[in-house]
């Protein structure tokens, strides 16, 4: 079996981000990159699935669209252990793009399992495991939050309201997964830094796709009302103005 | 020229995230000039089908088929697709829940339209047509133009107001084809709890971080949140270390909330967490820094020990709000 994990680049969580060009672009100084922090814990289930020998997994390959400053990135995740690596040479301009650069570039490649993070913690679009999937016309399952192969049969976790579903699919299919996929990031040990300098990153023009959205502006938030403060000792306080002030109780 | 909402049901019933699309597609398609067309798929009797009217459901399609019992994404899609070429839907409407965000993409390329997706407001323009939403986890809003001539927004949770626009809907009732080999998905067991409130749906939550020290102090929060009538919660690491079960955590990486009040307790409020809970309308942090980063994320905060601060909370809740 193949497994294919799409992986995002995106600024570390407690990056305060900044805008410039009349706020229409990024501020990229100073910001620290990383894997995609779903995109992650997807690699790590791949490699623990790839880990176990009775699930037969040749190998685990990783592909992003993005520009050669993604390449430490696309390393770190040779580093944690995918086998190699694919990169579509272009900026990811929206979800419709990136999935479409994916699908064109994978349509003569077999694999049976796809892992896409349910959303990137940049543009937070929750789309394009759903695209890729519709692109490759085949069967995807979300909200995944564990998957496993018992007896060639793969049996995914999916939450529903209150709960979860043991659910199949016959390969290939795409899983598009969210917490608890893995308990946590595999990390790239030593060997594993070394291994990724000599693992092939596969370079690939894009095709010419047409995004269908396009960022006007960004907008930083609100400045926040400062915190009122209430005495610990007077704590009903809180409950009253809850009640008559914020009237959310 | 339409605008179609697919509202989802839950063993036949719809809940206050239903409601608050019809209302996003009732002004929606008022803003448009349009008509508004729902779209319901699987079991739902006329009773339930006539709430939507309510909030200005004037046309509901009600979709059924014996092999639309569980979720298969395509299946759903290609209905939702269908229809939405039928009835010329210009804009398709859906929720940012585990469905809306498993549907919406899979439309998005049947029907090549583009998606603006966690959207909490009405486009700021129809020609061009832009949408304002959350970017960076919360840190950041963008203002995003869809270029498509099809498409299609998902609504936050909790974040539209209801509004009462009564019509008596014309309920459509439509026995879709569905081609048995096309549905892939098969579900081979459910686990669920029932009665607990569900995070998501919870208008107040009361959340616990590692501040509370050890799993034996959750008591006062649990009385608190059930004196609320609210949903429980925590942050990552009182999940990892099993103190609450994982389904409670709320952060970047685990449920992202949007309800009208958070309490966060012994919460120090690290990024990943706020990213979870920074649409909340109200938070309130107790903990005993003063400079924890909650309190820049609050409205209210009481610098304290929980321990000796939440009994007080919870007389004052049963003295003024259950008298």
């Amino acid at each position: 079996m193949k497994i294919l994990v799409c992986i995002s680049n995106v600024p570390d969580t407690t990056t305060r981000v900044k805008f410039i060009e009349d706020n229409r672009k990024l501020d990229t100084n100073g910001i620290q990159w990383v894997i995609n922090p779903w995109d992650e814990l997807s690699l790590t289930r791949a490699l623990e699935l790839k880990d176990n020998a009775a699930n037969q997994i040749q190998s685990v390959s990783v592909i992003h669209v993005g520009l050669p400053t993604s390449e430490p990135t696309i390393r770190k995740a040779l580093a944690i252990g995918a086998d190699d690596a694919i990169r579509i040479n272009a900026e990811g301009i929206d979800a419709y793009f990136v999935a479409a650069q994916i699908a064109q570039a994978i349509k003569n490649e077999a694999f049976d399992l796809i892992l896409c993070g349910i959303e990137s913690s940049d543009y937070n679009g929750s789309s394009v495991g759903g695209m890729l999937s519709e692109f490759l016309g085949l069967p995807s399952i979300s909200a995944v939050s564990g998957i496993e192969f018992k007896d060639g049969q793969a049996l995914v976790n999916r939450e529903i309201d209150g709960g979860k579903e043991i659910v199949t699919s016959p390969t290939p299919f795409v899983a598009i997964v969210q917490k608890g996929i893995a308990k946590e990031p595999r990390i790239a040990a030593m060997r594993g830094i070394m291994m990724a300098r000599t693992k092939a990153i596969k370079v690939v023009e894009p095709a010419n796709i047409e995004p269908l959205t396009e960022l006007v502006n960004f907008e930083m938030p609100k400045a926040r009302a400062t915190c009122k403060f209430i005495d610990p000792d007077n704590a009903r306080q809180l409950v009253e103005l809850l009640l008559n002030e914020a009237k959310v109780i | 020229m339409s605008v179609l909402v697919y509202t989802e049901n839950w063993d036949g019933k719809f809940k206050k995230l239903s409601f608050e699309l019809v209302t996003y597609g009732s002004k929606l398609a008022e803003m448009l000039n349009s008509s508004l067309v729902i779209l319901s798929i699987g079991q739902v009797d006329k009773s339930e089908l006539e709430k939507l009217g309510k909030y200005g459901a004037k046309k509901i399609i009600n979709a059924n088929n014996d092999q639309l019992k569980v979720l298969d994404n395509q299946a759903y899609a290609n209905i939702i697709s269908d229809i939405a070429q039928k009835e010329g839907a210009k804009v398709i409407v859906l929720s940012n829940n585990n469905s809306g965000k498993a549907l919406a993409p899979r439309l998005s390329v049947k029907l090549n339209a583009g998606i603006a997706s966690g959207i909490t407001r009405l486009p700021s323009g129809t020609d061009p047509f832009i949408v304002y939403k959350k970017a960076f986890s919360g840190n950041a809003f963008v203002n995003l133009k869809i270029k498509s001539d099809i498409k299609i927004l998902t609504l936050a949770q909790n974040s539209f107001e209801l509004f009462e626009n009564a019509q008596t809907p014309t309920i459509e009732d439509l026995a879709v084809q569905v081609d048995n080999s096309s549905v892939k998905t098969k579900v081979l067991k459910v686990q669920k709890q029932t009665g607990k409130i569900l995070l998501t749906d919870a208008e107040i939550v009361v959340s616990g971080g590692r501040g509370m020290k050890s799993s034996e102090n959750w008591g006062p929060l649990v009385e608190l949140a059930t004196l609320l009538d609210a949903a429980t919660a925590c942050s990552r690491p009182v999940s990892d270390e099993g103190w609450r079960s994982h389904d409670e955590h709320t952060g970047q990486t685990g449920k992202i909330i949007a309800p009208n009040l958070y309490f966060a307790i012994g919460i120090s409020g690290a990024t990943q967490h706020l990213a979870g809970v920074s649409s909340s309308k109200y938070i309130v942090a107790i903990n005993t820094d003063k400079d924890a980063p909650i309190f820049e994320a609050a409205q209210y905060g009481i610098v304290g020990d929980a321990m000796k601060v939440l009994p007080k909370i919870i007389e004052a809740v049963k003295e003024l709000k259950h008298k």
